[in-house]
């Protein structure tokens, strides 16, 4: 039944119990003055009778249970006094469980045991143990946390401590946190359980309540520290793991957090809080994680704000405590947050905030422990999100990083690489990549402090690898913010120093490259306006950027990227362009490659790029083609200079080109190949005193196949027909051994052409006037 | 039935930041007899990830290779076939078929696995088979638009090779397959 919420009934109904108690100690007190015990037990259980009611909010059975706590204190005394009644304390001890009703046993039994522990008859730990034990008579929510409250009060100091005058051989430290723990749990349960106790009254109210009793339960926490027993290992492996099991388990409600952080501050600055706090944050993000119904409970305790206020109380109240355990603290507090309340962003940049103002106004970090805790604090966003963007949005994340030494910032930079590569995130604004430089600014230059030498090249390798792999991670696909993002990238880059560059400018090269291709054929917009995104534009960027490899120096790359260019150049149609970049490209080969195999590459890469330029007219054709065949004719070795003119002759024949096919041109080379052929083979003749292989001639004879097939008027079949001759007269030679590579390669060759004989139409009409 | 893995053009991390994840996933190691790469890895990275796939590896040398010492080209012998391999860069014109198939007349091999291009081509001629794997990352070409990320499986048994060619399009891996075969091992003409 609902009994309404009527003041004037609590205090009518506190009155008639004050009246009680009034009436049945005056009795009690006459039978004290007569020694009287039987007496003095009757009026004495009637009176503790009062407090078995159900009628009271907590704050007015507190009174009650005031009033009854000063006559129990009389009581006491006169149970201490043997001579006043006679009995010894263990039959006491025995008589008053005899009392009727169980409430009013307990309070009797409690009252002797005190004595009885004092007397010292019994061991001060199975006294308490028996009584802890008992109380678990009383199940009511308010009458056993007042009846678990008293028992606490008389037995703090008969407490089996350390210098205690009733620590016995048996008993330790040990037990004395046991009882108090054991007393505490009980409490903890019974005031879980208020919650749905008593009559209706409003929530506030009840809260209010709670809240009042939660100091009485955490009472037992400070009396616990008081235990000078209680050391750290104790307190982490025995107190500790038994609270946090009390306040979780799994049918118990978040409300008991209010309890345990009512109660930290009051603990001692030797009880190592920061582990308490955090173990009961991991805890309660597992809790979290456990089950999605948990969550609003969370919402409705306001579980961050009075964790992360607990935790700002902990650390300030705790001056002394090393960085270390501060960061930890926070760790912990993040994990939970991200766990709890994921889409509160706030939240998160609140927590890293705090972090920073502890950090603030400090040197850079140094001990290790707490660097890892930083990387971990960082780390922890990046992997709850996964979207590194959401990362980014967080103001006080980059302040966190400023805090940490070079070293650790650049391990935190490629955690955050790693982050995105593993996730394929994308960075799809030019804001954003400014972001992210800044966060990992200590793999993109040299930071102030850091000590050059001291860079493992293997270590550096990979972090200039990773950043050039993330440069690839920053895209849009609209054109304009496309261009923003390349100029934020590479005004980062630019800053790296030559070491850097090599890494980094290749990716950005390439990824503009692509940007050109998809504006292939844009002068400017629609509108007639100007755009920056243009190819025009890029193309300048991009000259800058392989400009700054000189200064490395890396000319064999630099050369390779104004190739690429020049080939984007051609297909954009810009002529000055592309002749420009072969220009470059030129330079870099006269000055700067100088060793015989690179130039080798290099010519080719030339030859092959330029044999695709169809941008370029007549004139400026010309010069190009001419300077590669005059840099291929100057290689230092014979062979190479054949392969590199005879790959020239692919200079004057474009198959899609009409006006590139000049037979003459073509021939010019071969022939030039042949003479550059011959030399080779007398210059063997003289050193070594025999024929050289004749595979030069072999591939010259290809070439000359490859044109006569293409149509060329001027490679006619007499000239295959004496270059046959010629290669068969010097494989027959005496001079010349078997060559593993000519004699098979002569021989599919004739096999080739005896195919083309044979193949009919046109083709056999070409080949029919050549003899194998 | 020997497995060979052949790929190339990765140009990780100048044009790619990792093979697609896809591709990962179907590369596990132990399944394959032998990998041909033709190139243009480009770090070392790179080798040591085929290392893991299969320890019977070859590289020849792309222009863009942090390896200089790869060879420019290579042969090897797997069953009834030889295989030749070249990166392509050193083959101009760059791509073209008759000028390829005077490099494979000059490795004397069956099968030229070369790249360069970045475009997958498997062409037969008189003289043998040619065959381009692609990029395996979907690399930026000059010569090729609109690059699929691709790699090539071939499957050599007796005087027959299959040859699987898998292609990333839109985010789905698509598999197509040719057949080649020797008449005898003697007479390398295919039929």
């Amino acid at each position: 039944m609902m009994i309404p919420d009527g003041i004037e009934d609590e205090e009518k109904w506190l009155a008639e119990g004050i009246a009680g108690i009034q009436h049945n100690a005056f009795y009690m007190h006459r039978a004290l003055d007569a020694n009287n015990l039987r007496e003095v037990l009757k009026y004495s259980a009637q009176m503790l009778s009062e407090l078995r009611t159900s009628k009271l909010s907590p704050h007015k059975y507190y009174e009650l249970y005031m009033r009854a706590f000063d006559e129990l204190r009389k009581l006491e005394m006169f149970f201490k006094d043997e001579s006043r009644h006679g009995v010894s304390i263990v039959d006491l001890y025995e008589l008053v469980q005899h009392a009727g009703n169980i409430l009013p046993r307990l309070y009797l039994l409690c009252t002797v045991g005190s004595v009885y522990i004092k007397s010292k008859e019994a061991p001060a730990k199975d006294v308490l143990k028996d009584l802890v034990e008992m109380c678990l008579g009383v199940q009511h929510p308010i009458r056993g946390l007042f009846l678990r409250c008293y028992l606490a009060q008389i037995s703090r100091d008969k407490l089996p401590d350390i210098g205690s005058e009733y620590k016995g051989d048996s008993d330790t430290v040990v037990d004395a946190v046991d009882f108090v723990l054991q007393n505490f749990i009980e409490m903890n349960k019974l005031w879980v359980r208020l919650k749905h106790q008593g009559p209706g009254r409003s929530r506030e109210k009840l809260e209010k309540e709670r809240s009042e009793l939660r100091d009485l339960v955490g009472k037992n926490l400070h009396v616990l520290s008081q235990i000078e027993g209680v050391d750290l290992e104790m307190y982490k492996d025995t107190v500790l793991p038994r609270i946090l099991e009390q306040v979780f388990p799994d049918e118990y409600h978040l409300q008991t957090l209010e309890t345990l952080l009512g109660a930290c501050p009051l603990l001692q600055p030797t009880v190592d809080i920061k582990t308490v706090l955090s173990q009961l944050m991991d805890r309660l993000s597992n809790y979290a994680a456990s089950s999605t119904d948990v969550l609003p409970e969370f919402l409705r305790v306001e579980a961050f704000a009075k964790l992360s206020s607990a935790i700002g109380r902990v650390i300030e109240a705790q001056v002394e405590m090393p960085i270390v355990g501060a960061i930890t603290l926070y760790v912990s507090l993040l994990t939970f947050t991200l766990r709890v309340h994921p889409d509160r962003l706030d939240y998160v940049d609140q927590v890293l905030g705090a972090c920073v103002k502890k950090l603030s106004g400090k040197p850079k970090l140094e001990d290790s422990k707490a660097k890892k805790q930083v990387v971990a604090l960082l780390s922890a966003p990046l992997e709850k999100y996964k979207d590194i963007v959401m990362a980014l949005t967080l103001s006080n994340y980059p302040r966190v990083m400023d805090h940490l030494d070079n070293e650790t910032n650049k391990v935190m930079a490629m955690v955050i690489i790693q982050s995105i590569l593993k996730n394929t995130s994308c960075i799809s604004t030019a804001d954003q990549v400014e972001v992210l430089f800044e966060l990992i600014k200590g793999l993109v230059k040299d930071l102030d402090g850091t000590d050059v030498e001291e860079l493992d090249e293997e270590d550096f390798k990979e972090e200039q690898n990773s950043v050039a792999r993330l440069i690839h991670m920053l895209y849009n696909d609209d054109p304009e913010e496309m261009l923003k993002i390349i100029c934020a990238a590479k005004k980062n880059i630019m800053n790296g120093g030559p070491k850097r560059l090599p890494f980094t400018v290749p990716p950005l090269i390439l990824s503009a490259l692509g940007l050109i291709r998809r504006l292939q054929g844009r002068e400017g917009d629609l509108t007639g306006e100007e755009v920056p995104a243009t190819p025009k534009n890029i193309f300048q960027i991009l000259n800058q950027a392989i400009e700054a490899l000189t200064t490395v120096p890396s000319p064999e790359l630099a050369l390779r990227l104004y190739l690429e260019c020049a080939e984007a150049a051609n297909d954009c149609d810009l002529e000055p362009v592309a002749y420009e970049f072969f220009t470059q490209a030129f330079v870099l080969y006269e000055e700067e490659i100088t060793d015989s195999k690179s130039q080798v590459t290099a010519i080719h890469l030339i030859i092959g790029t330029l044999q695709r330029m169809n941008v370029f007219g007549v004139e400026n054709r010309d010069t190009l083609t001419h300077k590669a065949t005059g840099y291929s004719a100057k290689l230092l070795k014979k062979p190479d200079q054949c392969r590199a003119v005879y790959a020239c002759s692919h200079l004057f024949w474009v198959d899609d080109l009409d006006g590139i096919k000049d037979g003459e041109r073509v021939l010019l080379c071969l022939k030039r190949a042949l003479r550059i052929a011959n030399a080779a083979q007398q210059m063997i003749n003289i050193t070594r005193g025999s024929s050289g292989p004749v595979t030069l001639f072999v591939e010259i004879l290809n070439k000359y196949l490859y044109f006569f097939e293409k149509g060329n008027p001027q490679v006619t079949s007499a000239a295959i027909q004496a270059l046959i001759e010629l290669i068969t007269t010097e494989t027959k030679s005496d001079s010349t051994a078997p060559d593993a590579v000519s004699d098979p390669f002569f021989a599919s060759t004739l096999r080739y052409i005896q195919f083309q004989k044979q193949k009919g139409g046109a083709m056999s009409e070409k080949y029919d006037s050549i003899k194998v | 039935m020997v497995l060979v893995l052949a790929l190339g053009d990765l140009h990780v991390p100048h044009r790619a930041p990792d093979l697609p994840a896809k591709f990962k996933s179907m590369l596990v190691p132990g399944k394959i007899q032998h990998i041909i790469c033709t190139g243009n890895l480009c770090i070392k990275e790179v080798h040591d990830y085929l290392k893991t796939l299969c320890p019977d590896l070859h590289i020849t040398r792309g222009e863009y290779d942090e390896e200089t010492r790869y060879p420019e080209t290579k042969t090897l012998t797997i069953g009834q076939f030889k295989l030749g391999l070249c990166h392509g860069h050193q083959v101009i014109p760059w791509g073209d078929l008759d000028s390829l198939a005077m490099l494979q007349r000059q490795l004397d091999v069956d099968i030229l696995v070369t790249g360069h291009t970045h475009q997958f081509t498997a062409y037969k001629h008189e003289g043998g088979v040619v065959i381009n794997p692609g990029s395996a990352t979907g690399a930026y070409s000059s010569i090729t638009y609109d690059v699929n990320p691709s790699f090539v499986l071939m499957d050599i048994d007796g005087l027959r090779v299959v040859v699987y060619v898998y292609e990333l399009i839109d985010g789905e891996v698509k598999v197509d397959k040719i057949d080649f075969k020797k008449t005898t091992t003697v007479n390398l003409v295919f039929l």
